[in-house]
């Protein structure tokens, strides 16, 4: 029954990253679009982009959260309670992101959206790497079981926490600079296309580099997680390089549509290849599935819920995406 | 590092109690905005279209722009409270998660509703036919209110705690269930929905009464402060009522927030109402008096037994001035308010227009500024009031915080983060303004 829930929980981590993460890494995007001159019509074509949804995908972590803390309490408040520095970086780098971008909209003057707009972007970049951060010093098993045994600094200012903070802005930039692609093409943008095009190959590339480096990290600093990544989970980690390489072909190609779902594939094989890496350790090396889960008595209520939630939720959401993939005017299947 | 994390254990309770308070106290605003706002848009959308004129449209289009706003901010200064309950609190979360966990799942679910259809409705106006368009927003209604609903059941077990057994300190056999709807479900819910439709009618009401002050008088200005003033009027009367009802918000109010609330310090027969005045050396000095007028509140005869402040153990006494005053001052306000929206109603029913002192406008400025701080006293009135408890009777808040090194860091971020947050959200919504009374 908590495998159950775990499924869900990882979904729902998976459709934060494919579908939020990309929404933090439009925000790098528009950081490094150029002058407000002659970024502008990048910025107009993210802002359009994310606008609608955002908010949404946002709902992904909070999912995360709450699923946490009812399933697993333990291994939630020993997270919280041991990476609060970055967890709180987290957290109010999500309330400079959301706010300055909805200020940004809501104002004329070029000063005013100029300073709203970088800090929308530079907390766009700073949120996925404390976030990433945490993941690592998670992963690499230094956040004790025991609440207040922890290093608040050490626990992620390591290798692995660098490294999972790096990778989390280069996944993100990448997955938005590829996503970007169709919105511009579809709205006539061409120009614009290409040059989201060469930033998801380049971001591409560079993730994949980054991962191959990491793999060493790992061996030093994580051997548990290493010797599962190259052991029981290494047909994940294959499948996650072929359909990176694959991405690669289908962006030189310009296969905007199919490069899409080959990238967000890619990314989820490296979240459940990181998930079978660790199974069944919720804190990397220890505190195991059966010692952290809740009671049936909670779990049974709590998977009622997510059943019945995702019901309603799926529709929802296609419904939004749906919409906001045409342009105003096309044929809205609503 | 051990050490340290011990040397900073006492105070870490006064900076983890001071960042839960602030960034609480400031989300729950944009929150009863994000519950009340909605309603109100969406009367003004059906209006446009049931009259096919196009001020109500406007009108609703204008303040939908402004909803953009107060739900980004609302949106992610709620997220932040996630995070906190564990960076705070993981004696909290890690002990009793599961047990009040569930109605935070729910939540989570009503709070995607609510953003996907918040997304469809903001960005669809050009999209979708006019009614379809009314449609997406009927989503954000309910889920609004359920989202507030599905919170506050998790904050009444807090007060209210059922739904386990404790063994050795710790909570075995969950029953989430039992622990979402508790006694003070019900009352604690109602409420706080009544207190967001409230505070949003006048907030609201209060921006175009400047409006109209300021020798705005169009059709469209009219309208816009009616809206928001007259929706929330039925519904007054039920939360102050509910309000008052023993004073308390709940069914069983924690004996230490009842004798705080009512500063009533020793347990007696035949208890006096105490309206305002402060506990000085155990004894209430400055208090207006209504004789029996406690007792009788309670219970519906003068002559009940109620217990005071002393029935509670010196060490789980909640700070009884804050919590007294707090309540009084929500008390007052909602009278005020309630008053405010008979001179309304009576000048509606005589002439069907608003009264004509300029006076009525004045006291409608005031009257937005005035219902959220009636809403932020009756939220110190429970907290505090459950003080020295974050689980009543259960965990102490000092057992709860974290023990980490830090917390004061966060704190002072958090001021600085939350001031520039509120001075951006205000002048972006001023700038709005003219544009909204245009």
């Amino acid at each position: 029954m908590a495998q159950t829930v775990l499924v869900f929980l990882w979904a729902g981590i998976t459709a934060y990253v494919l579908f939020g993460g990309a929404d933090f890494g439009a925000g790098l995007w528009d950081l490094v679009a150029g002058g407000a001159e002659s970024g502008a019509r990048q910025r107009a074509r993210i802002e359009h982009s994310i606008g609608p949804v955002w908010e949404a995908n946002h709902v992904w972590l909070i999912f995360a959260l709450v699923v946490v803390w009812t399933a697993f309490p333990s291994a939630f408040a020993a997270i919280m309670a041991t990476l609060s520095v970055p967890l709180t970086a987290v957290a109010f780098g999500v309330i400079l992101r959301g706010s300055a971008f909805a200020f940004r909209k809501s104002v004329t003057e070029p000063a005013l959206r100029r300073l709203f707009g970088a800090a929308f972007a530079l907390s766009s970049v700073v949120t996925p790497f404390f976030l990433g951060a945490a993941t690592g010093a998670i992963a690499s098993g230094r956040v004790p079981t025991r609440v207040g045994a922890g290093d608040v600094l050490r626990s992620w200012l390591n290798p692995s926490g660098v490294l999972g903070g790096v990778l989390a802005v280069g996944v993100c930039s990448y997955l938005a600079a590829v996503y970007l692609c169709a919105d511009a093409r579809r709205a006539g943008e061409d120009d614009l296309a290409e040059g989201f095009r060469r930033r998801a190959v380049l971001m591409g590339a560079l993730v994949g580099v980054v991962a191959l480096a990491g793999i060493a990290v790992l061996h030093q600093d994580a051997p548990r997680l290493f010797g599962r990544l190259t052991g029981v989970a290494l047909p994940v980690i294959f499948a996650s390089a072929a359909l990176g390489l694959a991405s690669l072909v289908l962006l030189a190609v310009r296969r905007y549509v199919a490069v899409r779902v080959t990238a967000a594939l890619a990314v989820t094989a490296v979240l459940w290849g990181w998930a079978v890496g660790q199974y069944p350790m919720l804190l990397g090396t220890h505190l195991d599935i059966g010692e952290a889960a809740a009671p049936e008595a909670v779990l049974r209520p709590l998977i009622a819920v997510l059943a019945g939630g995702t019901a309603l939720l799926v529709p929802s959401l296609l419904l939004l995406y749906g919409m906001f993939q045409s342009e105003p005017g096309d044929e809205v299947a609503v | 590092m051990q050490l340290l994390a011990a040397a900073a254990e006492p105070s870490n309770l006064i900076f983890a109690r001071f960042q839960m308070a602030l960034s609480l106290g400031w989300h729950i605003v944009v929150a009863c905005l994000g519950v009340g706002f909605p309603p109100v848009i969406l009367i003004a959308e059906a209006l446009g279209l049931r009259r096919g004129d196009t001020v109500h449209r406007g009108l609703a289009r204008r303040w939908a722009r402004a909803a953009a706003v107060l739900f980004a901010v609302g949106a992610v200064s709620g997220t932040i409270l996630s995070f906190e309950m564990g960076i705070l609190w993981p004696g909290l979360m890690g002990g009793y998660g599961s047990v009040f966990g569930l109605p935070f799942a729910l939540e989570g679910f009503a709070f995607f509703i609510e953003a996907i259809f918040i997304g469809i409705y903001l960005y669809g106006w050009d999209r979708l036919s006019p009614r379809r368009h009314l449609l997406t927003g009927m989503p954000v209604v309910v889920a609004g209110v359920l989202s507030a609903f599905f919170v506050v059941c998790a904050n009444s077990w807090m007060n209210d705690p059922q739904g386990f057994r404790l063994v050795g300190g710790r909570a075995v056999d969950p029953d989430p269930i039992a622990a979402m709807f508790n006694p003070a479900t019900p009352v604690q819910t109602t409420h706080m929905i009544l207190a967001a439709i409230m505070v949003t009618g006048f907030a609201v009401a209060a921006v175009h009464a400047v409006g109209l002050l300021g020798g705005r008088r169009g059709p469209g200005q009219r309208a816009a402060f009616l809206i928001p003033f007259h929706r929330r009027r039925p519904l007054h009367p039920g939360a102050d009522r509910r309000r008052r009802r023993g004073g308390a918000p709940r069914r069983r109010p924690p004996a230490g927030e009842a004798g705080g609330m009512e500063a009533q310090v020793p347990t007696e027969v035949g208890a006096d109402e105490h309206v305002g005045g402060i506990i000085v050396d155990g004894r209430l000095r400055g208090a207006l008096i209504i004789p029996h007028g406690l007792s009788l509140l309670l219970t519906g005869t003068t002559h009940a037994r109620v217990p005071g402040l002393d029935a509670v153990p010196a060490d789980q006494r909640p700070p009884a001035n804050v919590v007294h005053l707090a309540f009084d001052l929500m008390v007052g306000t909602g009278f005020a308010l309630l008053a405010l929206g008979g001179w309304l109603g009576l000048a509606w029913w005589r002439r069907r227009d608003l009264p004509r002192s300029r006076w009525f406008l004045r006291a409608a400025v005031a009257a937005g500024p005035a219902a959220v701080a009636a809403m932020e006293a009756g939220w110190v009135t429970t907290e505090v009031g459950r003080q020295p408890w974050i689980v009543y009777r259960v965990l102490r808040t000092a057992d709860a915080v974290n023990t980490a090194p830090g917390l004061a860091i966060g704190l002072f971020v958090l001021i600085a983060v939350y001031t520039l947050l509120t001075a951006c959200t205000v002048y972006v919504l001023r700038r709005l303004g003219p544009v909204a009374s245009s």
